[in-house]
């Protein structure tokens, strides 16, 4: 009975292998493909639980943000020009360029899931690898807005300390909110937890693509293609919210 | 031979597989073979080990909270050890025990066996999980090294929040392992649901499903989707603390009360993540011990889901007098109301289970009866804080420490240990010392009766609670309430004693010592690695009595299985059965 996992490093557990050569083992017992774990009839059956538990893993990733998306809305009901000041110092431009290149490395990460699914082993690495470069690019861009709100003294809580000559001309003459550091600690965690999503998805996508690269997938098997491009959409999804809540909310 | 037109549980299987099939414990050997398992059962084992420490642990600083509170003033500690004294209690307590307790522990070894599957849909992220736990256990140990955290469990802000307060790194990693604990709980939970809907046996019908299942889905789908709102509460602590981010402080603009929101969003869910399962064990046992079908199945299964579902709308009611609204509060004590229906539903249907059933009355029947008695009483103590008038005088009282403790005591920790009990011959293959474990049960329960009830007259006379010092009109309570504590410690420590015992030198258990028409005893006790010798079909309910074979509920096998002729004498349920099949 094969049993080994799907994971080349991994040894399968040693239990497990004694049982293949078990001298009592069942007649039909090939168990199906190297990829088919011992505990599922069939690839459709560990497909499918896959799938499951990849969607209630992103069901808890949403909570998770809500949390955030919550903290947000309430300060922005009890602050509201404070919040509408500080949301002009942000870069609609940069934002705007930021979700260009999340929603582009979406589409390179689904075509990298159609990819696989045909078999066609050049074309998902190519894509995968743009997606990993858009990520990247994602995270050069939110350096780069980053620096100018450490310059600006934009920061959260007891750091904000705006420099006058370093804000937006659209809010030139108004007078320096009292909150903004409640805006900017908001700003900050929403951006920087989705940031940390952002490397995380780095590296899995990087996995996959090594995976990939040692001719792991086929047409009969890219479960993890799928599930990791699963993942990437909830990191773009996030700040698809994000971007209009932060930065184009007046 | 069995009879050919009885359709049996488990498919026709020659005989050969049951008396050859090695039990799970024979498959591989040493500790590399158990700390990378992918067995569902070990690791099931490995979470038992680890929260039964955990357990110990936290139990020893209740002890050394109640020696304090022997008397009035200090008595072995000052102010500032007590109050990180009780924290730590809280902490491990709801954290590293009570928590992963039954799902992670019972849940873990069972689920698989009572769906007829060969493991958990992710035997990887399984044990991974259990390795999670592990971390976060020792985060937590690295905040009791570092320095005091002396917040209470719950981290109020600004107390929690304020840089100058306490130790500040103490406070980052305690809330950092509980942040990390909380990976290993979401993860436990998407590999229990994904589990229940993917990997039962043909006939495992969702109306046929044991109710530890329903219980313990119901569990894993408020572990999914309410403890990632603790982890960006937490989170938001660790940055407030470290980096002044201004949300919870008032001077920043922020709110402390904000805090108490998001705390009790998971907080208030999480009470259900500890009961449900506790709930789900008690469903099992009393249907066991009375030889019947659970009375109103249906009910008891929907009444999980309803509390998961209302379990997140009451959260408020934790928060009566911290300045919410009075429209919010009528409308959470209401809510607060309507969560008590499903728990008075369980309660009704176990009752009217035990009407005319063959009642046995063992040590987890014991326990599972004490739970029907405790519980009700620690719930209906909660429909008296829930009450909003009343709530004004009781809150952060005694009152609120008893009632949690019945609940939480009364109601999973009396559960846990039923099922201790109950599967332990399925676990270990051993029986237990039915007397020594009676009268380790009846010591635990009248010492936590003699501390707990206590506790709901002083606080009700006004005693606050976490309090380090009290007027001398409290003295004589709390000492009764002490004493009570350490006859707790005592009751058990003989129920360690009496597993102990068995484990080392136990006699061997059939494959269904307790007669049950539950599906984990119909495959030898310890089951084989892959837990039945072949995928069973299940053409009936965990609790039809009426329609398993004799076989089935005294031996465990239909006939095939048994090497030689079926034993004709029904074996006594606690002693052990002479004809099943012999095992490695």
């Amino acid at each position: 009975m094969s049993t080994a996992s799907t994971d080349a490093p991994a040894s399968p557990d040693s239990a497990l292998a004694d049982k293949a050569h078990d001298d009592h083992a069942h007649g039909d017992h090939s168990h199906g493909p190297k990829f088919l774990a011992h505990h599922f009839d069939t690839p459709v059956h560990q497909f499918d639980t896959a799938k499951l538990g990849m969607w209630l893993f992103l069901a808890q990733e949403l909570l998770f943000f809500g949390g955030l998306f919550v903290a947000y809305g309430i300060y922005r009901n009890w602050y509201p020009d404070d919040f509408s000041w500080s949301s002009h110092q942000l870069d609609r431009f940069m934002g705007g360029a930021n979700t260009i290149v999340l929603l582009f490395s979406s589409l390179t990460a689904a075509l990298a899931v159609r990819s696989a699914q045909l078999g066609t082993r050049k074309n998902t690495s190519i894509l995968l690898l743009i997606t990993i470069a858009c990520a990247f690019g994602f995270l050069v861009i939110k350096y780069f807005e980053y620096v100018h709100k450490f310059e600006a003294g934009l920061l959260p809580g007891n750091l904000f300390h705006p420099h006058v000559d370093h804000l937006a001309a659209s809010t030139a003459g108004l007078p320096i909110p009292r909150h903004g550091g409640s805006f900017f600690g908001i700003y900050f965690m929403m951006t920087g937890v989705h940031g940390v999503h952002v490397i995380i998805g780095i590296g899995v996508i990087f996995w996959i693509w090594l995976r990939n690269h040692r001719g792991e997938f086929t047409t009969e098997y890219w479960t993890p293609v799928d599930l990791v491009a699963l993942y990437w959409h909830l990191v773009d999804l996030v700040w698809i919210y994000l971007f209009p809540l932060l930065y184009l909310i007046d | 031979m069995a009879n050919e037109a009885q359709i049996a549980v488990l498919a026709p299987i020659d005989a050969a597989h049951a008396t050859t099939d090695r039990d799970f414990y024979a498959e591989s050997s040493g500790i590399k073979n158990w700390l990378v398992t992918l067995d569902h059962k070990r690791i099931g084992l490995m979470y038992l080990t680890s929260v039964m420490l955990a357990f110990i642990a936290a139990g020893i600083f209740a002890l050394l909270i109640r020696i304090e509170l022997l008397s009035v003033g200090q008595t072995i500690m000052d102010a500032d050890t007590y109050n990180q004294v009780f924290t730590l209690h809280g902490a491990i307590m709801v954290f590293l025990f009570i928590i992963p307790s039954v799902p992670a522990a019972l849940g873990n070894f069972l689920l698989p066996i009572v769906l007829g599957a060969k493991d958990v849909a992710f035997p990887r992220l399984n044990l991974m999980s259990f390795y999670i736990y592990v971390i976060g256990a020792i985060m937590a140990l690295a905040s009791m090294i570092i320095g005091s955290v002396d917040t209470g469990w719950t981290f109020y802000t600004p107390y929690s929040s304020s840089s100058d307060v306490g130790s500040q790194n103490a406070v980052i990693w305690m809330t950092g392992a509980v942040f990390v604990l909380g990976f290993s709980s979401i993860l436990t939970g998407v590999n229990f649901i994904a589990t229940i809907h993917k990997m039962r046996a043909p006939g495992q019908h969702w109306k046929r499903l044991p109710l530890f299942v329903w219980a313990t889905y119901a569990t894993s789908v408020i572990q999914v989707l309410a403890t990632p709102v603790l982890a960006i509460t937490l989170l938001l602590l660790i940055m407030e603390r470290g980096f002044g981010l201004g949300i919870f402080d008032p001077r920043l603009g922020g709110d402390p009360v904000l805090f108490q929101h998001f705390f009790w969003f998971y907080s208030h869910p999480a009470v259900y993540i500890m009961i449900l399962p506790g709930m789900g064990i008690v469903s099992e046992i009393i249907a066991t011990f009375s030889r019947r079908p659970i009375f109103g199945y249906m009910f008891v299964a929907m009444s999980s889901v309803a509390l998961a579902l209302l379990g997140f709308l009451v959260w408020g009611h934790h928060m009566f007098t911290s300045g919410q609204s009075e429209y919010s509060t009528m409308v959470f004590s209401a809510l607060t109301f309507l969560v008590a229906i499903p728990s008075g539903v369980k309660v009704l249907n176990w009752v009217a289970t035990l009407y005319q059933g063959q009642i046995v009355l063992t040590t987890p029947m014991l326990y599972a009866l004490a739970f029907i008695v405790l519980f009700s009483i620690g719930g209906l103590t909660g429909l008296t804080l829930g009450t909003l008038s009343v709530d004004i005088h009781l809150h952060d009282t005694y009152y609120v420490v008893a009632h949690f403790h019945y609940v939480m005591v009364g109601g999973t920790v009396f559960a846990f240990f039923g099922g201790l009990h109950y599967w332990w011959p399925k676990m270990t293959g051993k029986l237990y010392d039915e007397r020594m474990a009676k009268v380790a049960f009846w010591i635990f329960f009248v010492g936590f009766n003699v501390t707990f009830l206590s506790q709901f007259v002083m606080g009700s006379r006004g005693m606050p609670r976490r309090y380090y010092d009290y007027l001398p009109q409290f003295e004589e309570l709390h000492r009764f309430s002490s004493v009570g504590a350490f006859i707790i410690g005592i009751g058990i420590l003989l129920m360690i004693v009496v597993f102990v015992r068995s484990a080392i030198g136990g006699p061997k258990s059939p494959p269904n010592p307790w007669g049950s028409a539950g599906f984990e005893w119909q495959t030898t006790s310890p089951p084989p690695l892959e837990n039945f010798p072949r995928t069973p079909i299940m053409t009936r309910g965990p609790y039809d009595y009426h329609l398993a074979t004799e076989a089935e509920l005294y031996s465990g096998f239909p006939e095939d299985f048994q090497k030689s002729e079926p034993s004709k004498s029904e074996p006594s349920k606690s002693e052990p059965s002479k004809s099943e099949p012999s095992k490695s």
